[in-house]
């Protein structure tokens, strides 16, 4: 069995590779296969996979890519995930994907769904809307035909039909690995100490770039392997971090958070590993019962519209109390709208709850951190020192 | 016909005055809601639903406009740093933030009066994302019936029967009947034709004006002066006589002005010789607007077509009209067809037939920064422009509505420098579009 130190060596290691090896491999080792990559927020990675491709997450650049081409795309007040990624498709890093999804975010990533129509002509590429109404007759019937519109063309990338059965079977492997995500964050949330964030964060990362089975099998792996540890647990206090859910925070901003004393048991980090919160029924109609699922039974966040203004923020406090979390860190990328401006609408929720928080903003290339370690410390102190509990 | 007095005084044209005394009753008719009785629906200006909120006799209060008003009255500085001392991000857009401001200081209209809260939020989420926090934001604040319209992007530049059939079933599910529940008016869809037959009347007249822009020297300009003329049609008069009359008159003041040869009326007066002819990409900045424009006329520069101008409706590139005969698909065809609704190749594409059929010198961006909507993407649009037309395209950068991202020095020197550019290029015979 492998020890958690191997796992996530190797977690790090796929971090780290802005080249995407194993997706190279994984493509080379047969002349039929083909990639689809994927932006944040969520794309229903099923059809891909039910097409015999493989969906490969790309979430920008990080802080280890030095961004120059890109930064001649866009203006200083945008973020820097797109930036980041358009550097990745000029220096040839996404020369061996086949397509690319855009899904529903936000304006800016809507946009890149047409500059890279521009740049890359004749490549897949699609911009996948979802409804806002939540009503099954009404944005069901119209996801459910955006779905069929999404098979048709990856079937076109594919060079075959995808049927019903794949699909079906598709689901089947990502309803377990969805069920492993989330034994893996029940397990910090159970024992933060034994499964610090930094490590589930990698582990979660490497979902985005590994086939989905290799992903689901690396978890199981590393659950056995954090059992087994024996690592001492430390007096820190319990949060939440929201507002991370498209540009990803540096792998160092995660690791500040637990150095000043907070144990991360909760996050909107790569929310597409989660984002349908129940298994997907087999049975039936498959892409009827995914975009049931995405109707009722995804998470809250704020690339969704919340239709009954009385729950705006339930859905975070729900997890403050499912994860015994005792504050709340919204870390959102600069510039980065669903987030900020959702953030004041979760903050009132948060206060009338008596729920602590605080804020900050960063980049994925965000590389001074003494000022987040600070931050983060005071809040943590000031929960150990005031808090009721 | 518009005159000078000796001391420079502009004498207001009749659209003008017209247009003037239309926006002063409605917000009259809003102020005095409570009094009256009369329900209110605020929304927006891109998929904007007038025909269909006059059915229910409600008013329809805009917040960008409203916006806009205290930009251009320089309140709206204050009013976003209000919201942002409240906890609201500097770095989102300043629409929101100067609409949040406002409503913490009072609300009050430029008629002096305070707004009154509205009885239903209708948000129609079309062609930008930060509509959709915008109204969940001022439901926070109101608490008021709040429906949403969902338009889907056209990422591949095309509406499909999918999208069109979303749309139509949500206003026939959601939409009306929340009209009709805040009204207490039952719907009728004869109204709604009548609405819609006025409005197509009006846009009629729109396009003609817009398209006289094509006359060498353009008797009007755009952007500058084109966001007059939108007025009326993007906000809560489309579908209203007045409307068509405001556009019948401003179209006989247009031929005028053709018969004459005469250049766009500027604040200053007609403007002097036509120099350069440009096509311009992105909103105005409000707060100096004034200021913007002259730095244009000023140069002998006039806008002969803007993208901006289209955010609430597009009415020429593809030569839709409101349709009667088919009145809530037509609606749905109209949300889907706003500007800022189409994928970025589309926008490119119009650009480029605007740069070709208005017989443009170049083509300017103005970069917005609360405005990712319009922004985000508009470097690579200057370089297709620019490949594709051979033309030289510049860019600058302000905000909408945030007085502390407007710095005339800098734009001043790039639109000089612009223009000097032009002038090479002419004298060195222009170049080469890219071939096909």
């Amino acid at each position: 069995m492998k020890n958690v130190t191997e796992i996530i060596d190797y977690c790090q290691e796929l971090y780290g590779d802005l080249n995407f090896t194993v997706a190279r491999e994984w493509k080379a080792a047969d002349k039929s296969r083909k990639i689809i990559g994927y932006m944040p927020v969520y794309v229903p990675r099923e059809l891909i996979h039910a097409g015999g491709m493989m969906a490969l997450g790309v979430l920008g650049g990080g802080d280890q890519l030095e961004v120059i081409h890109g930064d001649a795309y866009y203006q200083s007040y945008i973020c820097r995930i797109p930036r980041s990624t358009i550097e990745l498709a000029i220096t040839k890093r996404l020369d061996f994907v086949d397509g690319m999804l855009f899904p529903s975010i936000c304006d800016v990533i809507r946009n890149l769904s047409g500059m890279w129509k521009l740049m890359l002509p004749g490549t897949y590429v699609r911009y996948f809307d979802v409804p806002q109404n939540f009503k099954d007759g009404v944005g069901g019937t119209y996801y459910r035909q955006e779905l069929e519109e999404l098979r048709e063309g990856l079937e076109g990338v594919a060079g075959r039909k995808i049927t019903d059965d794949d699909i079906r079977r598709s689901t089947a492997i990502f309803n377990e690995n969805r069920r492993l995500v989330e034994e893996v964050y029940a397990f910090r949330a159970k024992a933060p100490w034994k499964a610090p964030s930094s490590e589930v964060y990698l582990l979660l990362r490497a979902g985005m770039v590994l086939p989905v089975e290799e992903h689901t099998q690396l978890m199981q792996d590393y659950l056995a392997a954090a059992e087994a540890e024996d690592r001492p647990m430390r007096d820190n206090c319990r949060i939440i971090v929201q507002g991370s859910f498209c540009e990803q925070p540096p792998l160092n901003l995660v690791k500040s958070i637990e150095m000043a004393g907070c144990y991360i048991v909760d996050d909107d980090f790569m929310l597409i590993t989660r984002w349908l919160m129940e298994d997907v029924p087999l049975d039936g109609d498959p892409l009827g019962n995914l975009a049931s699922a995405f109707l009722h039974q995804s998470v809250e966040t704020a690339a969704k519209y919340e239709p009954d203004g009385s729950r705006k923020g339930k859905f975070l406090i729900d997890s403050v109390r499912a994860r015994a979390a005792e504050g709340v860190i919204f870390a959102a990328p600069s510039f980065c709208d669903p987030a900020l401006l959702d953030r004041p609408m979760l903050v009132r929720a948060l206060n009338d709850n008596a729920i602590p928080n605080i804020s900050f903003k960063y980049a994925e290339n965000s590389g001074q951190m003494q000022p987040i370690r600070e931050q983060a410390g005071t809040f943590a102190d000031s929960i150990k020192l005031w808090s009721e509990a | 016909m518009n005159t000078q007095t000796q001391d420079h005084e502009v004498v207001k044209e009749a659209s003008m005055l017209k247009q003037k005394a239309m926006i002063a009753t409605n917000y009259d008719k809003l102020t005095s809601a409570p009094e009256s009785g009369a329900k209110v629906a605020s929304t927006y200006v891109p998929g904007n639903l007038n025909e269909l909120i006059m059915c229910f006799d409600m008013l329809n209060n805009l917040p960008e406009i409203n916006a806009i008003q205290n930009g251009m009255r320089k309140k709206s500085g204050g009013m976003i740093m209000e919201a942002e001392k409240m906890g609201h991000s500097e770095d989102v857009c300043t629409y929101v933030k100067a609409d949040i401001g406002n409503m913490a200081k009072g609300a009050i209209a430029p008629n002096g009066k305070p707004l009154p809260n509205p009885d239903l939020l209708l948000l129609s989420y079309t062609g930008c994302f930060t509509f959709m926090k915008w109204f969940e934001l001022l439901r926070d604040e109101y608490g008021c019936e709040t429906t949403m319209l969902h338009v889907p992007y056209k990422g591949d530049g095309v509406s499909t029967e999918n999208m069109r059939s979303y749309v139509v079933k949500q206003l026939k599910e959601d939409v009306i009947p929340a009209l009709e529940k805040a009204s207490g008016v039952k719907f009728d869809i004869d109204r709604l034709r009548e609405n819609l037959a006025r409005s197509a009347k009006a846009e009629e007249d729109l396009v003609w004006v817009l398209e006289s822009a094509k006359n060498k020297p353009s008797p009007i300009d755009a952007y500058f002066g084109g966001v007059f003329y939108i007025g009326p049609i993007f906000t809560a008069f489309r579908g209203t006589d007045d409307a068509i009359e405001y556009y019948k008159l401003l179209r006989q003041e247009i031929e005028e002005r053709i018969k004459a040869g005469k250049g766009p009326v500027t604040p200053e007066g007609d403007m002097s010789e036509e120099k350069y002819r440009l096509v311009v990409e992105g909103p105005p900045n409000w707060t100096s607007f004034r200021d913007f424009w002259k730095m244009f006329y000023d140069e002998g520069a006039v806008v002969v077509s803007s993208t901006y101008t289209k955010v609430g409706g597009v009415y020429d590139y593809d030569g839709f009209r409101h349709d009667p005969k088919n009145p809530l698909e037509s609606l749905a065809d109209y949300c889907l067809g706003c500007y800022t609704n189409r994928s970025l190749p589309e926008r490119v594409d119009m650009i480029e037939s605007y740069m070709d059929e208005y017989q443009a010198d170049g083509f300017l961006i103005n970069s917005i920064k609360s405005c990712n909507s319009f922004s985000a993407g508009q470097l690579m649009m200057m370089r297709e422009i620019e490949n594709r037309t051979g033309k030289p395209a510049a860019f600058v950068e302000s905000d909408l509505v945030d007085p502390r991202y407007f710095s005339p020095s800098n734009i001043k020197n790039r639109l000089e420098s612009y223009f000097q550019m032009i002038d090479q290029k002419r004298k060195a015979g222009g170049s080469a579009p890219r071939a096909a």
